[in-house]
């Protein structure tokens, strides 16, 4: 199992960084870095995990009971997700702005356009 | 470089970094293990504060300046995408309008349906965040894309005429200071704790994430109406 | 029971993510990320994590989809 959750972290970041380069088109440069950084939240929720402890939620009308799961990382994870989002939003809008001033988003043609 | 040569020189890198990452693996603690000191520490913080939700208490009391950062990155890249997705001189709205057509009448139910629902689920995310899992962020984006409904139900007319996006600017910045001022002003969690469990409790950590919840949604509203603006009103050379 | 709960979202994780990685069009790969956030949402669950899936789902497959189907529909022209 730690072979597995491990590698899967692992493999989600070595496959969104392929898929950056060898990508036609920025905007799927961009999906490509979100499925890396997803790698993240799966390494650190990985490490955060504990057989048999609930979610760090004691949710009303429920006994308080320990140990749980690791909160920390929940909330790195957390944070990651948020940044993720905001990060992706950026860089489509740069793509927008990249396409309209030299009508291609293929980083082969825009590299060649600088000349 | 060719793409060939970007390739090979992936593949090495890539190779490494998998052996790298492998050693690294090997050296983190077992999957499911039951060692996680900082687990224990912050579980004792949350209850001290009487926050239910210790992710919530991690985010707002523990973490609260990283939170203020993320909030900043938020706020930065909402300002960036504004900037970058202005609409240029040569570039006008549709004369047009092709996107007033009338929808699907199960589509638009579902939608007028749906929408006061989503409303709801998004203010119960923000409002007991610090009880339940959710929060000010996930209650946020719900909120915003809730709203988006309209489109599927109205047109992105009705859209437009309900969604003044001046005001979601001000909420945006106003929510945004409010959640920064709350943070450098006191550093710790200053209200009164309250029982764990109970609705009044956790201290300000309900506030920071309605603030959070408010500032999120409006953000998210502004920065999807730049991508709508761009992707159906305008044309031109784009 | 709980291994294998965990074992299969970890590996449908994975296929998800390939299969984002594998569409080279960036309007097919909107669809397929927006799998991929259920997917990854899944697994939070499982590994009793309701906050990161809550925020997963809420972002992962509804938000973040919908900025890239908009910048396709305005750079596919």
């Amino acid at each position: 199992m730690r072979i597995l959750a491990y590698g899967v972290a692992g493999w989600l970041i070595l496959a969104g960084a392929y898929g950056m380069v060898r990508s036609r088109n920025l905007v799927h440069v961009t999906v490509c870095l979100s499925v890396a950084q997803s790698g993240t939240y799966v390494l650190l929720l990985a490490i955060g995990y504990q057989w048999g402890a609930p979610a760090p939620v004691f949710s009303p009308g429920s006994p308080i009971k320990l140990p749980v799961v690791d909160s920390v990382v929940q909330s790195l994870a957390f944070t990651d997700i948020v940044v993720s989002a905001t990060v992706t939003a950026l860089l489509l809008a740069l793509a927008i702005q990249i396409h309209k001033t030299h009508r291609t988003l293929d980083p082969d043609e825009l590299q060649s356009l600088k000349g | 470089m060719s793409r060939r040569a970007r390739q090979a020189v992936f593949g090495t890198g890539a190779a490494v970094l998998a052996v790298l990452f492998a050693l690294a693996a090997a050296g983190l603690p077992p999957f499911g293990g039951d060692q996680h000191p900082y687990r224990d520490r912050a579980v004792a913080a949350a209850l001290h504060q009487a926050t239910a939700n210790v992710v919530a208490s991690l985010t707002f009391d523990l973490r609260g300046l990283d939170t203020l950062g993320e909030e900043m990155i938020l706020l930065g890249s909402v300002v960036g995408a504004v900037a970058l997705l202005r609409p240029r001189p040569d570039e006008k709205p549709h004369a047009d309008d092709k996107t007033s057509r009338p929808q699907q009448d199960a589509v638009a139910l579902i939608s007028y349906v749906f929408l006061p629902l989503t409303l709801l689920l998004g203010f119960d995310l923000l409002v007991h965040g610090h009880l339940t899992p959710g929060g000010g962020f996930q209650g946020g984006v719900v909120l915003a894309t809730g709203l988006h409904l309209l489109y599927l139900s109205g047109g992105y007319d009705a859209l437009r005429r309900l969604r003044p996006l001046a005001w979601y600017e001000w909420v945006e910045g106003l929510t945004t200071a409010a959640f920064a001022l709350a943070g450098t002003a006191n550093l710790v969690n200053f209200l009164p704790h309250g029982r764990v469990q109970q609705l009044f409790s956790a201290g300000t950590v309900p506030i920071l994430n309605i603030l959070v919840g408010f500032a999120v949604g409006a953000g998210a509203v502004v920065l999807l109406a730049q991508f709508l603006t761009q992707a159906i009103t305008l044309e031109g050379e784009g | 029971m709980n291994a294998a709960l965990i074992a299969v979202s970890l590996l449908l994780v994975a296929a998800a993510g390939t299969a984002v990685v594998a569409t080279n069009d960036p309007g097919r790969q909107a669809v397929s990320l927006s799998a991929l956030g259920v997917a990854l949402a899944l697994l939070f669950f499982v590994l009793q994590a309701p906050d990161v899936a809550l925020s997963q789902i809420a972002v992962g497959t509804a938000l973040v989809p919908l900025m890239v189907l908009l910048a396709v529909r305005k750079t596919g022209k």
